[in-house]
C-alpha cells in the first residue's frame, strides 16, 4: 500500500482573549491508502481542529504550522488556497457531526450534491444528477430521484448524514475525513451509518480518517488508532495492539471507561479518569496528563520522550515492563 | 407555495380594511370636519346644514363604509384648497414619490449590500470601520441639512445637477442620494450582523469543504439565507420613504405626494389629506405581503411543508 497522507509537526494554535491557545501541538501521524484511521480522545482535545487543518478549514482565529504535511503528491501546507480548494472536495472530503445544520436550508439535496460534481468535474448537469442518484443509492437512500428536489428541512438526521456522505463521496476522493459522522444522531442510526462506512471503506479503498471519543467505535472500524490528549497524540499503533497492549496510561484509563457488554450493568459506576483536563492556554511543559496519572514521578514535568516498539507509539516516561 | 400565498393575500386584506378604519377615524377625531367645510365665521346653521348635506350626521360606521365605497370606486371627492378632483390629483403627484422612493432604495442598496458583505467578511478590517463612520454620520446628519450641503456643491459650486424642481432626471439625482444615505447605514448593519452569523455557519463551512470558489461560497450560500432579514427591513424602508420624504420634497421642490400632503394639512384639506394617508398605508401593506412572497421564496422552510 502506498502512503497516501503523511503529517509531520502539525501545530494549530488559536489567539484568544486570554491568550494562545495550543489546540493541536506537535502532531505526527502517516495513513495509506484504503486505512481508516481513528482519532480517539475527550472532549476538547485537540480533534477537530487537527482535521480542519488538514482540509485548510480553520477557523481565522487559528493559525497553522507544520514540518510536513504530503496527501497524494501535494505540500498541502505550502498550498496556496485556491489550488487547496481544487482539492477539497475533490480529492479529500470531509463529514461534520451536525448533519441538521449541515446541509445549506435554501438549497435542494440535487442542488447541493450536483454543485460539487459540477464545480470539480466540469460535468453537465444530466451527468451530475446521474451520479447523485447513483450515490444516494450506494448510501441505501430509496427512492433517490425523487430525494433530489426535497429541501433539507424535510428530512431526518440519519438521512441528512447519508447524504452528506453521498455528497463527500460524489467525485471520487481517496480520503475521507469524518468528524464524530454518528455522534448526533440516535443510537439505531449510528450503528447504520457506522456500518455504511465500513462498507463504503471495503467496497470503494478509500482512506478514512475517523474521528470519535467511543472506544466502541474504534474497536469496531479502526485499523490504526491515534489517541489524543491535550492536543498531543500521546499513543499510536494498530488497533489490535493497542486494545491488546495498551500502554500509555492515560489510554488505559479510557479503556477502564468502556462498559463491557454483559458484565457492566446498567447503572453500574464506570472506571473514569479522575481529575480535569489542563488548560491548553499558555505552555504546558512535560507531560499534559501528569496531574491526572497514577504513575507520576517528578521527571513527568520534564520533556517526555516518546517510545517505540514496532508499529506501536507512546509518549510517556514508562517503558513496557511499567505499564504492563 | 399557492397555500402559504393566499393566506398571506388574505391577511393582508384584512390589515388593509384595519388601516383605512383607523386612517378614517384619526383624521375625523382630529377635528370637526363640518366646521373645516363651512370654512372661518360661518354660522351654526351653516355648519348644521353642511352636516345634513355631507352626511355627517349619521353613524360612523355607516359614514366609513360610504367613504369607503366611494374610494374604492376611485371617488376620493373634491378637493376644498385646489378645488380638483383628489384623485386625479393624488394620481398626478404618485409617480413623482414613487420614482423618488425607488430610486433611494436602488441607492440605499447597491450601497449598503456590497459594503455590509464587505465589512462581514473583514470585521474590524479599514473598510469596515469606514462603514461604520459612513453609518454613523449617515445617521446623525439631518436629512435637511445633508440635502444643502449637497445643493450648495453640486448645484451651486459645481454647477453639475439643477437646485430644485422636477422637470427632468437630474432633478432626482440629489434627492435620491439624501433620501437613500438616510436609510443606508440600517440596511448595511442588517446584511453585515447577518452575513458574519451565516459565514460562521455550519452549512458554510460545508460549502468551503466542498472546495467550492470564495464567490459561489459568499454570494449563493451565505447571502441568500442572510437576506431574509434584509427583505423585510426594505419593504418597511420603502414605506418610510413614500411616507418620508414630506421634508426632502419641499426641500428640493420636488412636486410630489409629500410635498402634497404638506400643503393640504397646513390649508386644512381634508380628503386630499385622507386620501394620501389611506394610499400610502395600503401600499405599505402591499409592500410587507411582497416581502413576505419575497421572504417564502428565498426560504424554502417558508413555502415547503415537513412532510417526507
Ligand atoms: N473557534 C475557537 N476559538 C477558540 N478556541 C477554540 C475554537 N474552536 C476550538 N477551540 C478550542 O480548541 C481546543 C480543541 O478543540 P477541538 O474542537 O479540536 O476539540 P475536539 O477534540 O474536536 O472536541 P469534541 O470532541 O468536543 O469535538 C479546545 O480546547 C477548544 O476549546
Ligand atoms: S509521562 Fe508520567 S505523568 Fe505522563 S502518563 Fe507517563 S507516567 Fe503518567
Ligand atoms: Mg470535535
Amino acid at each position: 500500500m502506498a502512503v497516501l497522507l503523511e503529517v509531520e509537526g502539525l501545530t494549530v494554535d488559536i489567539a484568544t482573549a486570554r491568550g494562545t491557545l495550543h489546540a493541536v501541538r506537535d502532531v505526527s501521524f502517516s495513513l495509506q491508502s484504503g486505512e481508516t484511521l481513528c482519532l480517539v480522545g475527550e472532549s476538547g482535545c485537540g480533534k477537530s481542529m487537527t482535521a480542519l487543518a488538514l482540509m485548510g478549514l480553520l477557523p481565522r482565529a487559528a493559525q497553522r504550522s507544520a514540518r510536513r504535511m504530503r496527501f497524494e503528491g501535494n505540500d498541502l501546507a505550502a498550498l496556496p488556497e485556491r489550488r487547496l480548494a481544487e482539492l477539497r472536495g475533490a480529492r479529500m472530503a470531509m463529514v461534520f457531526q451536525e448533519p441538521m445544520t449541515a446541509l445549506n436550508p435554501a438549497y435542494t439535496i440535487g442542488d447541493q450534491l450536483t454543485e460539487v460534481h459540477r464545480r470539480h468535474k466540469d460535468s453537465t448537469m444530466a451527468v451530475a444528477r446521474e451520479r447523485a442518484v447513483a450515490l444516494l443509492e450506494m448510501v441505501g437512500i430509496t427512492n433517490a430521484a425523487a430525494r433530489l428536489g426535497q429541501y433539507p428541512h424535510q428530512l431526518s438526521g440519519g438521512l441528512r448524514q447519508r447524504i452528506m456522505i453521498a455528497m463527500s463521496l460524489m467525485c471520487g476522493p481517496s480520503l475521507l475525513i469524518a468528524d464524530e459522522p454518528t455522534t448526533a444522531l440516535d443510537v439505531t442510526i449510528q450503528a447504520q451509518i457506522l456500518r455504511l462506512l465500513v462498507e463504503l471503506q471495503r467496497d470503494l479503498g478509500i482512506a478514512i480518517v475517523l474521528i470519535t471519543h467511543d472506544l466502541g467505535v474504534v474497536a469496531r472500524v479502526a485499523h490504526r488508532v491515534a489517541v489524543m490528549y491535550a492536543g498531543e497524540i500521546v499513543e499510536s499503533a494498530s488497533a489490535a495492539d493497542l486494545f491488546a497492549a495498551p500502554r500509555h496510561p492515560y489510554t488505559r484509563g479510557l479503556m477502564a471507561s468502556i462498559p463491557v457488554p454483559g458484565a457492566t450493568r446498567p447503572g453500574d459506576r464506570l472506571g473514569v479518569i479522575r481529575g480535569i483536563v489542563p488548560s491548553l492556554i499558555g505552555d504546558v511543559g512535560g507531560c499534559a496528563f501528569r496531574d491526572r496519572c497514577d504513575f507520576a514521578q517528578p521527571v513527568c514535568a520534564r520533556t517526555v520522550p516518546v517510545r517505540s516498539d514496532g508499529g506501536h507509539d507512546w509518549r510517556c516516561i514508562l517503558g513496557e515492563a511499567v505499564a504492563a | 407555495m399557492l397555500i402559504y400565498a393566499l393566506k398571506r393575500l388574505g391577511l393582508a386584506v384584512l390589515v388593509a380594511v384595519v388601516v383605512s378604519a383607523l386612517a378614517f377615524l384619526l383624521l375625523r377625531a382630529s377635528g370637526d370636519v363640518a366646521i373645516a367645510l363651512a370654512g372661518e365665521g360661518a354660522r351654526s346653521e351653516d355648519i348644521e346644514n353642511i352636516r345634513r348635506i355631507y352626511g355627517l350626521d349619521r353613524p360612523l360606521v355607516v359614514q366609513y363604509l360610504d367613504w369607503a365605497a366611494k374610494m374604492a370606486r376611485g371617488d376620493f371627492g373634491t378637493s376644498l384648497f385646489f378645488k380638483t378632483d383628489v384623485h386625479a390629483l393624488v394620481l398626478d403627484k404618485l409617480p413623482t414619490t414613487a420614482l423618488l422612493a425607488l430610486f433611494s432604495l436602488i441607492f440605499a442598496l447597491a450601497v449598503s449590500l456590497p459594503l455590509g458583505i464587505l465589512a462581514a467578511l473583514y470585521p474590524n478590517s479599514w473598510i469596515d470601520r469606514l462603514c461604520l463612520a459612513l453609518a454613523v454620520i449617515g445617521q446623525a446628519l439631518p436629512s435637511f441639512f445633508f440635502a444643502l450641503i449637497l445643493m450648495i456643491v453640486f448645484a451651486v459650486m459645481l454647477r453639475w445637477l439643477p437646485v430644485s424642481g422636477s422637470d427632468s432626471w437630474a432633478h432626482f439625482v440629489l434627492p435620491t442620494v439624501v433620501l437613500g444615505y438616510y436609510i443606508a447605514p440600517a440596511i448595511m448593519r442588517l446584511v453585515r450582523a447577518g452575513m458574519i452569523e451565516v459565514l460562521a455557519s455550519d452549512y458554510v463551512r460545508t460549502a468551503r469543504a466542498k472546495g467550492l470558489s470564495s464567490s459561489s461560497v459568499v454570494l449563493k450560500h451565505a447571502l441568500r439565507n442572510a437576506l431574509v432579514p434584509v427583505v423585510a427591513l426594505a419593504a418597511v424602508q420603502l414605506g418610510f420613504l413614500l411616507g418620508g420624504s414630506v421634508v426632502i420634497e419641499t426641500v428640493f421642490a420636488l412636486d410630489g405626494l409629500g410635498y402634497l400632503a404638506y400643503q393640504s394639512i397646513t390649508h386644512k384639506d381634508l380628503p386630499v389629506t385622507q386620501a394620501i394617508v389611506t394610499l400610502l398605508s395600503l401600499i405599505y401593506v402591499g409592500l410587507t405581503l411582497a416581502a413576505d412572497l419575497a421572504n417564502a421564496w428565498l426560504d424554502p422552510r417558508i413555502r415547503v411543508g415537513s412532510g417526507t
